[in-house]
């Protein structure tokens, strides 16, 4: 199925008021070098209202002739100007052979989204990973803890407005460029043999070879 | 990353396995609570190789970042190069010439011999059978060789380019390869009696952790892990992509799936032996490659973007040797990606860890992720 065709599926399901944004791009034709490029999405895309994310989501994993068996990725984008995450779903059909890309937005303030652990069990990872990094706050998760950063790390180091601590644990979390101590060594180095008030002893001569035997 | 809690039932015992543990396949952690020898919980641990990945794509240019695709999977690089390059191509509907297509696909069956290499080696020596683990390596040496004149690197290849592949290949490269493949194949038969058809081997793995193609699909397992279960999806196949639509057809391919030939279907054995197909299939992809390139014109191998300023977003999949790894990217109009996430095989497989360690023996757990293929970058990035 095409993207519209699901979309309006979808909308047919659960209310025309609960999608809306579609956005059937499809994959850009490939222009030659250096023509600027369509915008937009380049994979069939909708938006879902918060509220309704579990009843659409529920249609499209459910309805057999969307069975959309396969949450093939679960990502959040912050959109910092605009105040919004957006969360992402990427799903795809074993049965049908299709694929779709649904979108949530929540204020940025307040990421609340349903979890839909329940529908793919892959979900809990890939929610724990957004919570992590993002700060998504997924209502319903079994078990939504940080999965990549330590437990006792402060924020979300993927928000745009992230500040690094300067130092975790009494460990830094950065260090000189080793470069930049490169190039002070070699100004030590320089320094120390500009400074040095007598020149350096002259080798020894190294000794004559032995006469080989002719 | 969590803090081992020491709070368990009266005849549970919780065993700390890693991050240092050899058969983890990397630094990861598992927190298992055990009732004697049978498991009840392993609960994953990861993160110790979280590099932050996808936070350096949003610091760095499209094009800059190729070469940090290498190490989000380090034993497999070539297919995290193919799944940024086709991304981002597809983001800026970048063209890609023919022969760039026939060149990625070249490396990457070559690099999935070499992971698959690591993964059946590594399996038997996790199990105690320490000899196919040399004869596995000797094979990948040889294709690190081929890897290493084709770009200079044996591991982190930062081959493929934005637009196609870093350098064309050489007539005594592609003889050098055939000769390879020639050499090859037999091996694959001298291995499947050496360690796939032994009978110890098998009735060591057969019925153990079986994977229904239900929860398979469900936890979202994929590629080898996948098919072992008895879904036949190969991204290659069903959704083609590069110039794979041109090459199967052509050597009758047929999606190896798991049949439970030794047990039952999707147990630990019909996920190694799948591997050791797909080493046969790949040794077919290339030969036929290597034929078709030589009607595309030479030299022509990369076509540079100019001023790559991609607005929009775009998802890219691509079969890697742990199964479908793909690639969202995010422009903004700069010349970086505002956002980039890649979803790989391992990572998914992880999740699974923990309800099939249920009832497992502690040995057994160790037979489970090897039989997954996980590699610890790939989890983290």
């Amino acid at each position: 199925m095409k993207a519209k065709e699901i979309f309006e599926h979808v909308a047919a399901r659960v209310g025309h008021e609960a999608v809306f944004a579609l956005d059937e791009a499809g994959q850009a034709e490939a222009g030659p070098a250096g023509e600027k490029a369509k915008e937009g999405a380049r994979d069939g895309s909708f938006q879902v209202r918060p509220a309704e994310l579990m009843a659409v989501m529920g249609a499209l994993r459910d309805d057999p002739e969307l069975a959309f068996d396969f949450l093939q990725n679960l990502t959040a984008v912050d959109w910092m100007k605009r105040e919004v995450i957006q969360v992402v779903y990427h799903l795809f059909s074993y049965a049908n052979r299709h694929e779709i890309c649904v979108r949530v937005e929540v204020p940025r303030a307040a990421p609340h989204v349903a979890s839909v652990v329940s529908l793919w069990p892959t979900a809990n990872w890939h929610e724990r990973e957004q919570y992590d990094l993002l700060g998504v706050v997924f209502e319903g998760h079994p078990d939504l803890r940080r999965l990549l950063m330590p437990d006792d790390w402060v924020g979300h180091p993927m928000r745009k407005d992230f500040q690094e601590p300067k130092s975790y644990r009494g460990m830094p979390t950065s260090r000189p460029s080793p470069l930049d101590l490169l190039v002070s060594y070699d100004r030590a180095h320089v320094a120390k043999a500009t400074h040095a008030t007598q020149p350096a002893p002259t080798p020894p001569p190294p000794p004559a070879p032995p006469e080989t035997p002719s | 990353m969590s803090e081992l809690v020491l709070v368990s039932g009266e005849d549970e015992m919780i065993l700390n396995m890693g991050p240092q543990h050899p058969s983890t396949h990397g630094v990861i952690r598992f927190i298992v609570h055990t009732d004697g020898e049978i498991i009840s919980r392993a609960e994953p641990d990861v993160g110790y190789l979280h590099r932050a990945i996808e936070h350096i794509a949003e610091k760095c240019t499209y094009e800059g970042f190729m070469p940090y695709t290498d190490r989000v999977d380090y034993v497999c690089a070539m297919t995290a190069n193919h799944v940024w390059a086709s991304a981002v191509e597809k983001l800026a509907a970048l063209p890609v010439p023919p022969r760039a297509h026939y060149l990625r696909v070249i490396s990457d069956e070559l690099n999935r011999i070499s992971s698959h290499c690591i993964a059946l080696g590594a399996m038997a020596m996790d199990l105690g059978a320490v000899t196919p683990f040399p004869y596995a390596l000797r094979e990948r040496e040889y294709v690190n060789d081929l890897m290493e004149e084709l770009c200079g690197a044996r591991l982190t290849y930062n081959y493929h380019r934005i637009g196609g592949v870093g350098w064309d290949m050489t007539d005594a490269w592609r003889d050098k390869t055939l000769r390879f493949l020639d050499h090859f194949e037999p091996v694959i038969d001298e291995f499947d009696r050496l360690i796939t058809m032994n009978e110890i081997f098998v009735k060591r793995l057969a019925n153990l952790a079986v994977i229904n193609a239900e929860e398979a699909v469900a936890y979202g397992l994929v590629g080898p892990n996948l098919r072992a279960a008895g879904v036949a999806f190969d991204l290659r196949a069903d959704m083609p992509y590069a110039t794979y639509g041109d090459i199967l057809p052509k050597i009758g391919w047929t999606t190896p799936v798991g049949s439970g030939r030794m047990g039952r279907t999707g147990d630990a054995w019909d996920r190694f032996w799948l591997r050791v197909e797909e080493w046969r299939w790949s040794v077919k992809i290339v030969r036929e490659a290597l034929d078709q390139i030589q009607a595309t014109p030479r030299g022509e191998f990369l076509i540079p973007p100019k001023r790559l300023r991609p607005k929009g977003d775009a998802m890219a999949r691509v079969e890697a040797a742990r199964g479908d790894m793909s690639c969202y990217v995010v422009g903004d109009g700069t010349p970086h990606a505002y956002r980039a996430r890649f979803r790989t095989g391992s990572f998914n497989a992880m999740g699974l860890v923990r309800e099939k360690s249920r009832g497992l023996m502690v040995a057994d757990l160790v037979a489970l992720i090897a039989s997954l293929d996980i590699v610890a970058p790939e989890i983290d990035r």
